[in-house]
């Protein structure tokens, strides 16, 4: 990866009916970087997009592209080609004509088109799909035809909103490494929108996390993941118990009532503090030896592992752990030093990390919902009888 | 759910009593009549079977070819001025859209025959316009009985039919190819020639369509605003037909103009489904 910045938005804000959509984003994208906006619907990624490819202007701040402003340049006009969220391939074009779209706007020479368009669709493996009807074609390949349209014209950067969300599991697996390959192969920038923390998680070189208009946190997969720096983070990118905690001295920490040694340093004494332990960070042990003890709740299998809630003191915590332990046992955790993260109390703070919901409210909602599959199932039961009794 | 099982096999048995009335429809007004127009076109007053209504026809060379002529120019000046009104009108507020669609539509909450009347006061030698000119000191001009106003007279009458159906299709655009299309570098008159103009053949389609019909077929606004001077298809057919009670030259030319709609409606058919050649 080169150093040199390609973009940069410096505050940007943007509000719709008076409503603060974007809230003073400042972020810069490195030259040949995969960047990933994460964040839940309705955070501002699909905006943020918008600024970047011009068809949105920000009320206040800068988008620079290659070292100069960009802010009037329109859309036509920029070196930044995007993924819609819904392909918008043109349906009067077939595949041919859709891929060429750019390069005939820019008056290639036709056999210059035939080359490039051909080893586009080489590339998104649509070889021979040339004379299809873009209707004609599946989600996954209309997907690649996008794909292949927008690179055509040798984009120096490609925006790509949650372009696989429409996929199958799958299939959406498939495109990832396909997507990750393309971007290797053609070294150019991607700024890639998800919802999905995961995909975030695998692809990208840069995460930025997004909420409620602001940019909650940059950097790489496993600084997000290991070091968040809220609960909103902690909480949306994988699995996290959040503990109110209180900083006792450098690299000592006390929450769920007892003490822990961790290797965070640089609070105040006594300070109020989040505190993250993944769920896979805690050992079980036998309840003389433990840290801390408490009730199972729950017990889900998952596979690899199991998921279980343990109940600490009227706090919930969920524990990855590849034993089974049954419901009702009293076990006991242990917490190593460097398992304990520590982050600073935030506007999320006791919103996040209590599975609570796991155990009895999750039960009583189940409830529910079997009475209501109950009734469906016997619905379903009377019209069989009744058609058959037809025939 | 529990409808749907019932109903599938029953809706089976009636389906013949549920397409009857359109069948019933279908034949006494579309089909008798036709075969009517047919017969009476093949046959003299004595019902024989003759081609002289036929080959008589060569007689109306002149009503033909300016009915042709007046109703493709009445088509082509609708559309010119529809297709861009239809465009900008998309680009104005929801409510801005709506009130437009009303003003658009209200003259055809207005009859034919009272519109018509209300043009010949206003064209008149002594009408609205002329009164206005000779107030100016001007001469009064020929405005009523000339092509041009039986041409105007049809654009007017059937502008609304030509803007509706392009304003609907213009309307339905996904505005994310419009993005596309400026992503990939087309600025705003590209925009229009190579996504907004194809998908809104299919409106143009049948807007030429819905003008062109009723303008070829017209002898109302002929006869208003040509002052009886200016015959059209259709005035003749009506002359044979309450003057001469000739039904059989009646029904010859009428099915004539019918033979002239249904080219026209291929052609157009053919236009709007050949995705290749509309793309430039
Ligand atoms: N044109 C618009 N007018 C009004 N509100 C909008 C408009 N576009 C987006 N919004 C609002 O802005 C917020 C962010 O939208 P968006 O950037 O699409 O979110 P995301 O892509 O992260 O799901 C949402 O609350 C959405 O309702
Ligand atoms: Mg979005």
């Amino acid at each position: 990866m080169e150093n040199n910045i390609i973009i940069e938005l410096k505050n940007i804000s943007v509000s719709f009916d008076g409503e603060k959509i974007l809230d003073s984003i400042d972020l810069y994208i490195r030259d040949k970087e995969f960047v990933t906006l994460l964040g839940p619907s309705g955070c501002g990624k699909t905006t943020t997009l918008r600024i970047i490819g011009g068809f949105l202007q920000p009320e206040g701040g800068e988008v620079i592209f290659d070292g100069k402003k960009i802010n009037g340049v329109p859309a036509y006009k920029r070196q930044v080609n995007t993924i819609f969220q819904r392909y918008a391939l043109f349906p009067h074009l077939n595949v041919f004509d859709n891929v060429a779209f750019g390069l005939k706007v820019r008056k290639v020479p036709k056999n210059v088109i035939a080359d490039k368009v051909a080893e586009m669709l080489e590339l998104v493996n649509l070889k021979g799909f040339d004379k299809r009807k873009v209707s004609s074609l599946s989600g996954g390949q209309q997907q690649r035809v996008a794909i292949a349209r927008a690179l055509a014209i040798d984009p120096k950067v490609l925006l790509l909103d949650e372009p696989l969300a429409a996929l199958d599991l799958k299939l959406r697996k498939d495109m990832q490494n396909e997507l990750k390959n393309i971007q290797q192969k053609l070294g150019i920038t991607f700024i890639y929108v998800t919802h999905d923390q995961e995909e975030a998680l695998s692809m990208s070189d840069t995460i930025v996390v997004m909420d409620s208009g602001k940019i909650q946190q940059i950097g790489s997969p496993t600084d997000v993941y290991n070091e968040p720096k809220n609960a909103f983070v902690a909480d949306f990118i994988g699995e996290s118990n959040i503990l109110d905690g209180v900083m006792l001295r450098d690299k000592f920490v006390r929450f769920a009532g007892a003490d822990f040694v961790c290797v965070d340093s640089g609070y105040s004494t006594n300070e109020n503090v989040d505190v993250v332990i993944r769920p896979e960070d805690v050992d079980v042990v036998s309840p003389e030896k433990a840290m801390l003890r408490g009730d199972v709740t729950n017990v889900t299998f998952k596979g690899v592992y199991y998921e279980i809630i343990v109940d600490i003191k009227g706090f919930k915590w969920m524990i990855q752990t590849t034993r089974f332990y049954e419901v009702g046992q009293t076990i006991g955790l242990s917490i190593e030093p460097n398992a304990i993260h520590i982050m600073k109390k935030s506007e999320y703070s006791g919103k996040f990390g209590d599975y609570s919901s796991f155990s009895e409210e999750y039960d009583t909602l189940d409830v529910n919902t079997e009475e209501e599959e109950d009734t469906e199932t016997q619905k379903i039961d009377d019209e069989t009888e009744e058609g058959l009794s037809v025939e | 759910m529990n409808k749907r099982t019932h109903s599938a096999p029953r809706r089976r048995g009636l389906s013949f009593l549920l397409d009857a009335p359109y069948v019933l429809w279908s034949a006494l007004f579309i089909v008798i009549p036709l075969v009517i127009v047919v017969f009476y076109s093949f046959t003299d007053a004595e019902d024989n079977f003759t081609f002289e209504n036929i080959s008589a026809i060569s007689n109306y060379g002149t009503t033909i070819r300016i009915s042709i002529e007046y109703s493709v120019i009445a088509t082509l000046i609708t559309l010119v001025i529809s297709y861009p009104f239809a465009y900008f009108m998309t680009k104005t507020s929801a409510n801005a859209q709506r009130t437009q669609m009303l003003l658009v539509m209200l003259p055809m909450w207005m009859n034919l025959l009272i519109r018509t009347y209300a043009w010949m006061n206003i064209l008149e030698k002594n009408g609205i316009i002329n009164r206005f000119i000779m107030l100016l000191g001007g001469d009064p001009l020929k405005l009523l009985g000339t092509p041009a106003a039986v041409i105007f007279g049809m654009v007017y009458n059937y502008l609304p039919y030509m803007i509706l159906p392009i304003y609907t299709v213009m309307s339905k655009l996904d505005p994310s190819l419009l993005d596309a299309a400026s992503d990939l570098g087309s600025n705003a008159f590209q925009r229009i020639l190579r996504v907004i103009f194809p998908l809104s053949v299919p409106g143009v389609v049948s807007g030429v369509a819905m003008v062109f019909v009723p303008s070829i077929s017209t002898f109302y606004i002929s006869q208003k605003l040509g002052s009886g001077k200016i015959l059209l298809i259709g005035d003749t057919v009506e002359r044979f037909i309450k003057t001469s009670y000739n039904y059989n030259m009646g029904a010859a030319l009428s099915l004539l103009l019918m033979v002239i709609i249904l080219v026209c409606m291929f052609v157009m058919n053919r236009f709007s489904s050949d995705d290749e050649e509309i793309v430039v």
